[in-house]
């Protein structure tokens, strides 16, 4: 009899009311999607200067990087978690979800596959965030700049922050990009996600542009 | 490997043989499906290495390659067909051997996204592999223009130059003893 009522359950697709264990009820539709689909909005600094200065230095001194390796400059992130760079010294370490970190790393050249996910990674990840960019493909497309399927640059998809040039480049040289990314953030000069909340309109006809098979809702969080 | 070679040409209508980069023998199209399962259940060829594809453009043609390889005896041989290169949106038709080895699937795939090369009833060949809903000219076609596309898609960045390797290494290895010739 309970295997009856799974399976049941299984093709019901209809809208039904739910108690919650609160006690609460409400309505649930299976055939929807739920999520926020408000726009990115603009987020201001504080009124109290210092305060803000606060913020900020907490802000740049607690990094979580997104550990999502789009192309091959990923792989210089395996020494920098290692004993031999270390970057934990600095205050930066690897987190798992897009929600849980505030640093994407875009390791690399992205197909336009991957920029997909780029995208929905970013718009998953909750402010304050920042786009650390390295490999000289994210600038101007490296070696793959005439490729059918790889983007040039990536400051015309998401807002970055901070570009590493190289191919790829020495860890030193992403603790130096680190570096500098803290001190733009506590000169409260880290604002790619406010720029992206500005011109959203243009980030996504850009995105669209490319992305053909647009099956994803304009912005999701 | 001489046993198998002269069992294929028994059967078969060799068009071409070469034994310089190992065994690769070309068939007709029409023959290819029929030698790859022979070579398959008879021979002990039960490994499909690779299914490629060459644009022959000058010539108007597709080159196909099927590399099997026979794990007991150590012995590889790759098959190759020719068929005619069409003119796109219209496709060209090979046999599928997704019936001999189901993975060949993945390789028709490709190929049909790739090339514009299409295997009827080979499963899922029609969905997209890597390019999602690619619109145009197949990108490993020779005569789609990559860099065009480019330039016109990814928004290049001013500032990208471009030297000549050959006067530029010269230039700067052998820049005391003036310029060479
Ligand atoms: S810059 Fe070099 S190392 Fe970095 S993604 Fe491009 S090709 Fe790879």
């Amino acid at each position: 009899m309970a295997k009856m009522n799974y399976r049941k359950r299984l093709i019901d697709f209809d809208k039904r009311t739910v108690e919650s264990p609160d006690g609460e009820t409400f309505e649930v539709n299976p055939m929807q999607d739920y999520y926020c689909d408000a726009k990115p909005k603009v987020h201001p600094p504080s009124k109290i200067a210092p305060l803000e200065t606060f913020y900020n230095w907490c802000r740049a001194e607690s990094i979580f990087i997104l550990g999502f390796g789009t192309g091959c400059g990923a792989i210089e992130m395996r020494p920098l978690m290692g004993p031999m760079y270390d970057a934990s010294r600095f205050g930066v370490f690897w987190r798992p979800t897009p929600r849980q970190s505030t640093v994407f790393f875009i390791g690399g050249y992205a197909s336009v596959k991957t920029l997909k996910r780029i995208v929905r990674s970013y718009e998953q990840m909750q402010g304050p965030k920042w786009v650390f960019a390295v490999c000289s493909c994210t600038i101007n497309g490296g070696m793959y700049f005439d490729s059918y399927n790889t983007i040039n640059r990536l400051d015309h998809y998401i807002p970055v922050d901070v570009y590493v040039t190289g191919c790829m480049p020495r860890p030193e040289a992403i603790l130096d990009g680190i570096d500098t990314l803290k001190k733009r953030i506590k000169e409260g000069r880290g604002e790619g996600a406010n720029k992206y909340a500005k011109n959203f309109e243009w980030y996504k006809a850009n995105q669209k542009k490319i992305i053909k098979d647009w099956d994803m809702p304009d912005y999701n969080w | 490997m001489e046993t198998v070679l002269k069992n294929v040409r028994d059967r078969y209508n060799v068009l071409h043989e070469t034994h310089t980069h190992g065994v690769f023998i070309t068939v007709s199209p029409n023959d290819v499906i029929g030698l790859l399962a022979y070579l398959k259940n008879v021979e002990g060829f039960t490994h499909l290495v690779l299914l490629t594809a060459v644009d022959w453009i000058e010539e108007n043609q597709f080159q196909l390659t099927w590399l099997v390889n026979n794990p007991v005896l150590k012995q590889e041989m790759g098959i190759r067909a020719f068929i005619e290169r069409s003119v796109w949106p219209e496709e060209s038709v090979m046999d599928s051997a997704h019936h001999l080895w189901p993975a060949a699937k993945t390789y028709q795939r490709e190929l049909h996204e790739m090339f514009g090369i299409d295997f009827p009833d080979s499963p899922e060949v029609n969905e997209p592999l890597i390019l999602e809903y690619w619109d145009q000219l197949p990108p490993y076609r020779r005569d789609f223009d990559t860099k065009k596309y480019s330039e016109e898609t990814y928004f290049p960045r001013e500032g990208r130059y471009t030297r000549d390797p050959k006067t530029h290494m010269e230039a700067k290895l052998y820049a005391r003893e003036g310029k060479k010739q």
